[in-house]
């Protein structure tokens, strides 16, 4: 049970230091909104450049976890997709991604319903 | 911008000389506190996914890859409840990007504006809101991931 | 034609000055435990109030607030002549709802956090040129309002810059009148909008100080004041880092500053409440107005106050498409 879990601290805590570094040290402006945006799209360039893969096998969950994770799922899924099916394979991320997606829309959607918010 | 013909008394003070006034008392964040703990708190939320994706692999018998997968999808549900219940905004105010990038974050980022809205009805309010994060993120996530499998697919033609 | 009120560059000297013959406040939580909770009349127990949304609460707040000024001066709502109301809210929402359930003549401004110190100058007006005998004027706003407004949704998680300020929530009113005795609004200087070119929105203290400045040079200069003409001189919400940028500006300018400078953004929380640079929001300085101040004055304790509400009259949408912050200042003295 408790293999994997200090590469995943230090990795998964790295890659959040980064993500403070970027809010911290920039102007006030960029919000969390950004940095998730900016996290995925560079999930998906390490991912196509093939320097993300490393990172999981030596963090596991520290590197999936962040949503970096996200974007190398993504990026993998289109390669894969291409691998498999060619052309229509292009789009394979979402696929790839489906789970993801799914459970956050429908969680989203049942907490929204079921909460309020408490300011 | 400044409008040049104001009249006159005006400040004596040019904006750029305000800008440097502006930036010398406005105080900074703590950095190297709010370093540490985003390194904290992020490790801690990625090591507890660490803990699912064993879990699943150990009692559940999932392969590694399905494991990660449920391990991501068991936080962004835990992400989701704590957002519900009204205690991830404190979390993130400790532990910033620490808070703020693992999936439970997004999550946090999906359910917040959702709920804040609902009042406005299940279209407009959470239907709506839901996606004004998730929204941004999922367009230049999805759309860079087809760039990269167009690349690929043009490089393996070349091949 | 020479108007025969107006002093110097932007200054109204009132011939009849309206007296504040009440002031009634409405409080939030937060504010409640605060350093000013023992000034105000109601303090809610939680952020809704048994109301079904935040908007609701803070429209409910305002009307109350102007329901209990009325009460508490002894009059009948029926012979008040106008309501001059604003809030933070798109449209003004809060007040035109709360001015709905009230029924009397309504006058909705806008001046952002200034629309305390707005309402004051402009009803003194009404008065003044006998364009009717009681005003009532009020402002209010509310935290989760605001946030979900200018900034992000309040279950969202962010970490708030150290300079940024908390939106208060509250409600204030007065009530100016003709007749009556104690303190009345001697003078008030409408401000003029003012840019330095702040554009980070998290900054208000910043964007708003040359604004606040600009109206406190011209009111002395057009009344051939210095600032030691008054116990107190009091700026709506320029927060910790405001209040010491308007201080640096004045300095800068040649005006004597001395102790008798304060902002109710400072006054409002104590520092153990963590809300970075202080409080913001009209209803800040409505309720350090027309709760802590006024008692004070009536108290006897000051006898002139500047009064110098502060307003940053952006929107979300000009933020994001890259708009600096204009601010304006409008001042009101209150004299016994």
């Amino acid at each position: 049970m408790l293999e994997m879990l200090i590469p995943a601290f230090i990795v998964g805590g790295l890659i959040c230091v980064i993500g403070q570094l970027m809010m911290d040290l920039t102007k006030a402006s960029l919000t969390p909104a950004h940095v998730l945006v900016t996290y995925v799209t560079g999930g998906v360039i390490l991912g196509a450049l093939g320097l993300y893969k490393p990172l999981v096998e030596l963090g596991g969950a520290g590197a999936t976890i962040p949503l970096s994770g996200f974007g190398y799922v993504l990026a993998k899924g289109a390669i894969e997709g291409v691998e498999e099916n060619g052309f229509l394979g292009v789009f394979g991320g979402t696929e790839a991604a489906a789970v993801g997606i799914g459970v956050a829309v429908l969680f989203g959607y049942l907490v929204a319903v079921v909460f309020n918010p408490k300011g | 911008m400044v409008n040049k013909n104001l009249r006159p008394p005006t400040l004596n003070v040019t904006p750029e000389e305000y800008k440097k006034m502006t930036a010398q008392i406005s105080p900074r964040p703590t950095l190297i506190k709010n370093v540490v703990l985003a390194f904290l708190i992020g490790g801690l939320i990625c090591s507890i996914g660490q803990i699912f994706i064993n879990f699943y692999i150990i009692y559940g018998g999932l392969p590694k890859l399905a494991a990660s997968t449920a391990g991501t999808a068991t936080l962004i549900v835990i992400g989701a409840t704590l957002t519900g219940i009204g205690i991830y905004d404190d979390i993130v105010k400790v532990g910033g990007a620490g808070a703020i990038i693992p999936v439970t974050g997004f999550a946090n980022s999906m359910v917040s504006p959702a709920l804040e809205y609902k009042k406005e009805g299940y279209v407009f309010g959470i239907g709506a809101k839901l996606f004004s994060i998730a929204g941004p993120v999922l367009v230049y996530g999805i759309s860079s991931s087809i760039f990269v499998g167009l690349i690929y697919y043009l490089l393996d033609l070349l091949r | 034609m020479v108007s025969p009120k107006k002093v110097g560059n932007q200054t109204i000297v009132f011939e009849n000055g309206p007296f504040i013959i009440s002031g009634h406040t409405i409080a939030g939580p937060m504010e409640g435990q605060g350093p000013l909770a023992a000034s105000f009349d109601t303090i809610l127990k939680d952020t809704y109030d048994g109301e079904m949304s935040w908007e609701k609460t803070e429209s409910k707040m305002l009307e109350n607030a102007m329901r209990e000024v009325v009460k508490k001066a002894d009059i009948l709502l029926d012979s008040v002549d106008y309501i001059l109301a604003g809030d933070l809210l798109n449209q003004i929402i809060s007040s035109n709802f709360a001015a709905r359930q009230i029924g009397v003549p309504f006058i909705g401004l806008y001046g952002a956090c200034s629309s305390m110190a707005l309402s004051m100058a402009v009803g003194s007006m009404l008065i003044d040129g006998g364009f009717g005998s009681k005003v009532i004027c009020s402002a209010s706003s509310h935290h989760e309002t605001a946030e979900r407004q200018y900034r992000l949704p309040t279950e969202q998680g962010n970490q708030r810059a150290m300079y940024a300020q908390w939106t208060v929530t509250g409600a204030g009113s007065v009530l100016l009148s003709d007749s009556g005795t104690g303190p009345r609004v001697t003078t008030a200087t409408i401000g003029r909008v003012i840019d330095y070119g702040e554009t980070d929105v998290n900054n208000m203290g910043a964007a708003m100080a040359p604004a606040i400045a600009d109206t406190i040079i011209n009111h002395l200069n057009d009344l051939k004041r210095q600032p030691d003409y008054y116990d107190l001189i009091v700026t709506g919400d320029l927060g910790s880092v405001g209040l010491q940028l308007l201080v640096k500006l004045l300095v800068k300018n040649n005006v004597k500053v001395a102790d008798n400078f304060n902002d109710c953004g400072v006054m409002i929380y104590n520092t153990e409440q963590d809300t970075h640079a202080g409080g913001s929001g009209c209803g800040c300085s409505a309720l350090v107005m027309a709760g802590h101040i006024l008692k004070e004055i009536y108290q006897g304790k000051f006898k002139k106050v500047l009064f110098i509400g502060s307003g940053s009259l952006h929107s979300p949408t000009s933020s994001l498409q890259g708009e600096t912050i204009p601010a304006i200042g409008h001042a009101v003295s209150i004299e016994v």
